[in-house]
């Protein structure tokens, strides 16, 4: 063990939070847009399979595409309506992905296909089936399937269990909503939680600018949970698993590892409250909270979108329509920008945040490094982004790889936030990974061959 | 409604606002009063020299770019840097035309054939005051007294000499306390020197004034702090332990501290960033370095003062202390080599 227990990680950044505007804001209903559209390729994995036709009408809650194997989630209906088309979708890389165009029914009611519900005195793999079923991904953003990351592996054992509600993105204020309004429910996951895990202790993670979600939650912990509130400083990349190990546990996830290496599982507490909602009643995700803000938005807040409501929809309704540059699906400092307005909210989306024609960054010129050394002083994994930098414009990804550490980068993007010189090393970094995981697949090819 | 075109851009999608540029106006900032002083206390000779300076590294840097096809990187401010620290370490009466010479050596010399800004392993200034120091070794060491009554309207002719012609010495020279201390055993005292109330280069007798510039730096996070404090408490502690060792013989650690370019060497070209490690271990290092080599060349070498060769060396140095200092990357088993 070599970090002491300080309650948080070594160097990180300290963006304007910007949290103020929203944070006070309870969540709202969205209404439903005209038409919904759904991607099957919303989580990290293979795709949902779709099991409805054209012209076919569903009930809300329905299951519309099925998981394809262990590492794919189901998707449900997130209202009732018919089945205009099935055909391709955009999606915020670009790239198109089979998905339903449903047109919800007028008088759609909120009442929900009831599925298989899962008690808590139901087995482990019971669980983590519910789970799957339910199309539980990581609601922080990552959408990785919940059921797979729970998972403990063989002869590894879990003791604690973290749960997720840093939000250290700023602008987003989605997990601070959910703490204050769904405690129970994420109690009531926490316990499916400890039941999956075996985990002996359970800890809340909350940075210190949340602290009524820190006093709600703590005054909420059922008498009989091993649960504890944990009030840490504010700085991100915080709420990245293995900073947030480190700034709970004090203990460093070996390189390359999962948080299990170190007997913990991290979960995003939106998620968990999910779990908490849906296993009791067998039902799927129709909806998530989501952090519409940014300063060109009118009516900024927090809402409970369904999935598959088209982005123009909701900037149209949140009055983003005069003053709008550039859109992020997420937070600032590691979501994507839109590339069109035609995509969908999806699992993985935890905010939006619209910045005008004054707030984009523009990034007039590019100056040389001068190793002032503050993406050093900046990166949580301790890599040196500089001389990364520098590797990469002369393309040596494999002494990035091999001697800089290039594959523990897990772009959380600190380097790019500091940098005098606007030189895009998270992007670099992005790239690079890219290029030597291609590299290393086609060498165990011809291994393999 | 809603069809213009989105920007697009990758994340992150917020910056901290400090950029290249603002930092070297920054510096430039910290270096004015630093150089009004000097005019203040050297006069018009002074700012001739500080002047030509900063026009010969300017221009030099702009037709270098032009003839290299490449857009021209004055904007950037750090040819201005160059050209106000080479002015600064020239003593005040310096021919204007080396001082010109020093300005172009400097940029082509010490910034321009190793790629620019950010590829310079010295110190652009440094290297132009070395190249002048072996050209013209007399010039370089020919000091003038602070504070004579006509420096605002007298210019010495030293200063006005023909190109490639021998400076003209004005009989009035003034001895640096170094130099004093060196060569006739005289020291200066501590007070006068805290205040810059004696002779030497341009800019380097003002060490207060230019503390000041660097603690500027420090708070608004542009400058880091490890390598002035690191190369000032080594020679101070180094030159301290000697002193109380032999007092009749060595200088005593607070006249080390406050003579000669330290404080301005310290402060404001040990620290380029481009020339100093990256890693807090590695800078405390070169800093211990320059230090000790600060100490070694003052006492023991041929020369009275060492800081410019000391920086130059722990500019050399610091590709290695960047290859052999790396800190433990997080989750790794790897230690330091």
């Amino acid at each position: 063990m070599l970090t002491s227990l300080k309650n948080t990680f070594k160097h990180g950044v300290h963006p304007p939070e910007n949290k103020e505007e929203t944070n006070g804001l309870p969540i709202r209903q969205f209404p439903f847009a005209p038409l919904i559209i759904l991607p099957v390729q919303q989580h990290i994995g293979a795709a949902s399979q779709i099991i409805v036709k054209e012209g076919q009408e569903v009930s809300r809650g329905q299951l519309l595409a099925k998981a394809n194997g262990y590492m794919s989630v189901p998707m449900h209906s997130p209202v009732s309506g018919k089945i205009r088309k099935i055909a391709d979708v955009l999606l915020i890389s670009g790239q198109t992905s089979p998905g339903i165009y449903l047109e919800p029914f007028p008088y759609s009611g909120q009442e929900v296909v009831v599925g298989n519900p899962i008690s808590l005195d139901a087995s482990p793999e019971e669980i983590l089936k519910g789970i799957q079923d339910a199309g539980i991904v990581g609601l922080g953003g990552a959408a990785f399937p919940t059921h797979v990351k729970l998972k403990i592996p063989e002869g590894k054992t879990c003791d604690y269990l973290i749960i997720n509600g840093i939000e250290c993105e700023p602008y987003l204020t989605t997990d601070h909503r959910v703490m204050l309004e769904q405690a129970d429910d994420i109690f009531t996951g926490i316990r499916y939680l400890l039941k999956v895990t075996g985990a002996k202790e359970v800890i809340i993670g909350i940075e210190a600018n949340k602290q009524d979600a820190a006093d709600h939650l703590s005054s909420k912990i059922p008498t009989d949970l091993p649960v504890r509130v944990q009030v840490v400083p504010v700085k991100y990349p915080q709420g990245a698993e293995k900073m947030l190990i480190t700034a709970l546990l004090g203990k460093e996830v070996p390189s390359g590892g999962l948080p299990i290496e170190v007997n913990a599982v991290v979960v995003n507490v939106a998620t968990t409250a999910e779990i908490g909602r849906l296993l009791p009643h067998g039902q799927g995700i129709q909806e998530r909270v989501i952090t519409i803000t940014g300063p060109g938005v009118k009516k900024k807040g927090n809402y409970l979108i369904p999935i598959g409501t088209p982005l123009r929809y909701v900037l149209e309704q949140v009055g983003a329509v005069d003053n709008i540059s550039e859109v992020y699906m997420g937070g600032p400092m590691m979501g994507v920008s839109a590339s069109s307005l035609d995509i969908s909210i999806v699992k993985g989306t935890s905010g939006i945040v619209v910045f005008g024609d004054n707030e984009v960054r523009k990034v007039d010129k590019i100056y040389p490094c001068i190793k002032c050394g503050a993406c050093v002083d900046a990166c949580p994994i301790f890599l040196n982004p500089s001389k990364l930098g520098i590797l990469a414009k002369f393309e040596a990804y494999d002494t990035m790889a091999e001697e800089f550490n290039l594959m523990d980068c897990f772009e959380c993007g600190s380097c790019s936030y500091v940098c005098p010189s606007n030189i895009p090393l998270v992007q670099y970094f992005r790239l690079s990974k890219g290029i030597v995981r291609k590299r290393n697949s086609a060498k165990q090819q011809k291994s393999n061959a | 409604m809603l069809s213009k075109t989105l920007h697009i851009s990758t994340s992150p999608h917020i910056n901290k606002g400090v950029s290249t540029d603002m930092i070297m106006k920054n510096v430039v900032y910290a270096l004015i009063p630093v150089a009004l002083f000097s005019v203040y206390a050297f006069g018009i000779n002074a700012l001739l020299v500080i002047i030509t300076a900063v026009i010969s590294a300017v221009m030099t840097e702009h037709l270098l770019c032009r003839w290299s096809n490449q857009q021209s990187t004055v904007s950037d401010w750090s040819a201005i840097i160059t050209g106000l620290l080479l002015g600064l370490t020239l003593p005040p009466i310096f021919p204007l035309w080396m001082t010109f010479l020093g300005g172009v050596m400097a940029i082509a010399l010490g910034k321009f054939v190793f790629g620019g800004l950010g590829y310079n392993a010295f110190n652009p200034a440094l290297v132009g005051r070395a190249i002048l120091q072996a050209a013209f070794p007399v010039a370089i060491t020919t000091w003038h007294p602070a504070f004579l009554e006509d420096r605002f309207v007298s210019i010495s002719k030293s200063v006005m000499a023909f190109p490639f012609t021998e400076p003209i010495v004005d009989g009035i020279s003034g001895a640096t306390p170094l130099s004093a201390f060196k060569f006739d055993q005289i020291t200066t005292d501590s007070a006068d020197l805290a205040l810059g109330l004696i002779s030497g280069s341009t800019g380097e007798t003002c060490s207060w004034l230019i503390a000041l510039g660097g603690i500027y730096l420090i708070y608004k996070k542009m400058m880091n702090w490890r390598i002035p404090v690191t190369i000032l408490l080594t020679v101070f502690v180094l030159s301290g332990i000697l002193y109380l060792v032999e007092s009749q013989i060595y200088p005593s650690p607070t006249f080390m501290l406050f003579s000669g370019g330290l404080m301005l060497g310290a402060v404001f070209m040990a620290t380029d960033m481009v020339g100093s490690p990256i890693t807090p271990l590695g800078i405390v290092i070169y800093g211990i370095f320059i230090g000790v080599l600060v100490v070694v060349i003052r006492i023991w070498g041929g020369l009275p003062e060492g800081v410019m060769y000391a920086i130059l060396l722990g500019n050399a140095l610091t590709p290695q202390i960047d290859s052999l200092i790396k800190p433990k990357v997080y989750g790794s088993k790897k230690v330091m080599v």
